[in-house]
């Protein structure tokens, strides 16, 4: 029998592709099925958002940042805003951190509810991304709700909230905790003990816990391979010490653990969701006293002249920032949503910086996937849940 | 002898009937780009369902679609292979412009972004928003539909 001819194979993945989730592009070097080598290459989203970011006043540049990780809009104004609040010293009230907090364990549950109908439809569990996607819209009504916008509501502003919470909050956000953890429920009937899913998921992509840790990973990813760091424990910020929550964690590195540790994380987002509930009165502050930043009630402003000054002044010139620097992480969906504000004084910062967790996770990617099949490259790219938004910015 | 009017027939011209069938099937590319690829898929899945239209069928191949909906911002590194992709689509083929990004840029001017995919694609429906909501996008491919039907199946230049 005459030998075959063998040569590695080069293959362009991306950056339009349904798996890559986004514009990630592989180069992949193939023998026959087999992984030889991953590489990378970012920047097709690269939107300069934080170049552009030093061109608008502070408060403006919230919108933006909301569209870097897209799916997680209220992990990165959070992230922004205590930066800035940092530098400013202004105290927020309670009542505004607690629904800053419930704001973001929404999003958080949000986001997973997409990685979770994206990932697992990617190896072919179409269904699920049926009823993920239901869910979310109910997420999403909340944030219609409370600021007329499904995706990016801007309702997190420095110095407080854009307004005061409307009328049936509680009730809205009541009725999607009670109903989620039953549909988190049936999507994991169907997906954890399926022979298919389990077949493709355990033991691919493994990370070992030196590996997260060396790449600088954070996040459900770092979790999944065992390295105990959260945010929200580690760095408390926001009262999270306050609220009691556990951190899942997995134990294989492999991608069905790192499912498991986002699945079980919903259901903690489920928990704490329940406490911030509990802690918010239906009326109340919403917003620091503070007039440097936030503008004076509309009562005020039509028959005050002072509050006309204060109000015309925060929204033509808007408000200086004291000189200095600040770094707030705080625990996105990702991971480590880090912010790194400078300010000269003026009205507009001088450099925004974003560390963001999807660029950690998408140099990973080799590692994860070096030596496997092919196949798998898909599974791998679905369980480290990366945003091009965010790795390109 | 009465004639016989229980005989399914309808008749129409070729023309019209290969414009229904086109519009009625609108096979969409996946070209997600940025945030408005997660509101394209909430446009695909259960609440808006997309598939009530005839164009719930993504495609990963540019070689099957008919449409591309160019969902999110268009960096500058990326506008040479949506253009590829475009190119590698056959006739007839229609453009979508979802979201304001990649309408015009949106309130990315500057650098990176195309301020508009019209510079680099001819496009037939431009949806406003940021990004818009499912149902302009329904109601930007259901536009798209009444432009179809007032096009010509053979003969002519796609306008």
């Amino acid at each position: 029998m005459p030998e075959l001819r063998t040569e590695v194979l080069t293959v362009n993945m991306g950056p339009q592709h349904p798996s890559t989730h986004g514009v990630l592009r592989l180069v992949l070097e193939l023998d026959g099925e087999t992984v030889l080598s991953i590489a990378p290459t970012i920047g097709y989203l690269h939107t300069g958002i934080e170049k552009t970011a030093e061109q608008k006043k502070w408060q403006q540049v919230i919108p933006l940042v909301e569209r870097m990780d897209y799916l997680s809009a209220h992990s990165n104004t959070l992230g922004y805003v205590l930066a800035v609040e940092k530098l400013l010293g202004t105290e927020i009230p309670e009542r505004v951190t607690w629904i800053r907090v419930l704001l973001a364990e929404l999003q958080r549950l949000n986001s997973h509810l997409v990685w979770l109908g994206t990932h697992v439809m990617d190896l072919g569990a179409i269904t699920v991304m049926l009823y993920t996607f239901n869910e979310r819209e109910r997420i999403l009504n909340v944030n219609e709700l409370i600021a007329g916008f499904r995706m990016f509501p801007s309702y997190i502003r420095v110095g407080g909230l854009r307004e005061d919470l409307p009328a049936g909050f509680h009730e809205a956000v009541r009725d999607i905790l009670d109903r989620l953890p039953g549909q988190i429920d049936m999507c994991e009937g169907l997906l954890t003990k399926n022979a298919v899913f389990t077949s493709r998921t355990r033991g691919v992509g493994v990370l070992s816990r030196a590996d997260a840790i060396a790449f600088g990973l954070v996040g459900p990813i770092a979790r999944g391979s065992g390295v105990a760091y959260d945010v929200r424990k580690a760095f408390p910020y926001c009262g999270y010490e306050t609220f009691d929550f556990d951190v899942p964690m997995g134990a294989a590195g492999d991608v069905f653990d790192r499912y498991m540790v986002r699945v079980d994380e919903m259901r903690q987002s489920i928990r704490i969701c329940r406490q911030a509930l509990e802690r918010i009165s239906p009326k109340g502050a919403h917003a620091a006293n503070d007039s440097r930043v936030v503008p004076p009630p509309k009562d005020k402003v039509y028959t005050e002249m002072e509050a006309l000054i204060q109000h015309f002044l925060i929204f033509s010139q808007g408000f200086t920032v004291p000189a200095g620097e600040a770094y707030v992480p705080v625990e996105g969906p990702r991971g480590e949503h880090g912010c790194h504000v400078i300010s000269d004084g003026g009205n507009r910062p001088a450099r925004v910086k974003m560390r963001s967790p999807s660029l950690m996770a998408c140099q990973a990617l080799e590692k994860m996937a070096r030596g496997g099949l092919l196949a798998d490259v898909v599974a791998v790219i679905g369980s480290s849940d990366v945003i091009m938004g965010d790795v390109d910015r | 002898m009465a004639p016989d009017f229980d005989i399914p027939i309808l008749t129409t011209t070729v023309d019209k009937m290969a414009q229904w069938a086109r519009r009625s099937s609108i096979w969409p590319v996946t070209l997600g780009l940025a945030c408005c690829a997660i509101e394209m898929m909430s446009m695909a899945a259960s609440r808006y369902d997309i598939s009530r239209f005839g164009a719930e069928v993504f495609r990963a191949s540019p070689r099957q679609a008919d449409l591309m909906i160019v969902a999110g911002r268009l960096s500058r590194k990326m506008a040479p292979a949506v253009r590829r992709i475009y190119d590698q689509m056959p006739e007839p083929k229609w453009v979508i412009s979802m979201g304001a990004c990649a309408s015009c840029g949106g309130v990315f001017d500057n650098y990176a972004i195309v301020q508009g995919c019209d510079q680099v694609l001819p496009v037939d429906v431009f949806v406003p928003g940021c990004p818009p909501r499912p149902e302009a996008l329904l109601y930007g491919i259901i536009s798209l539909q009444r432009k179809i039907d007032q096009q010509k199946a053979f003969g002519y230049a796609r306008s």
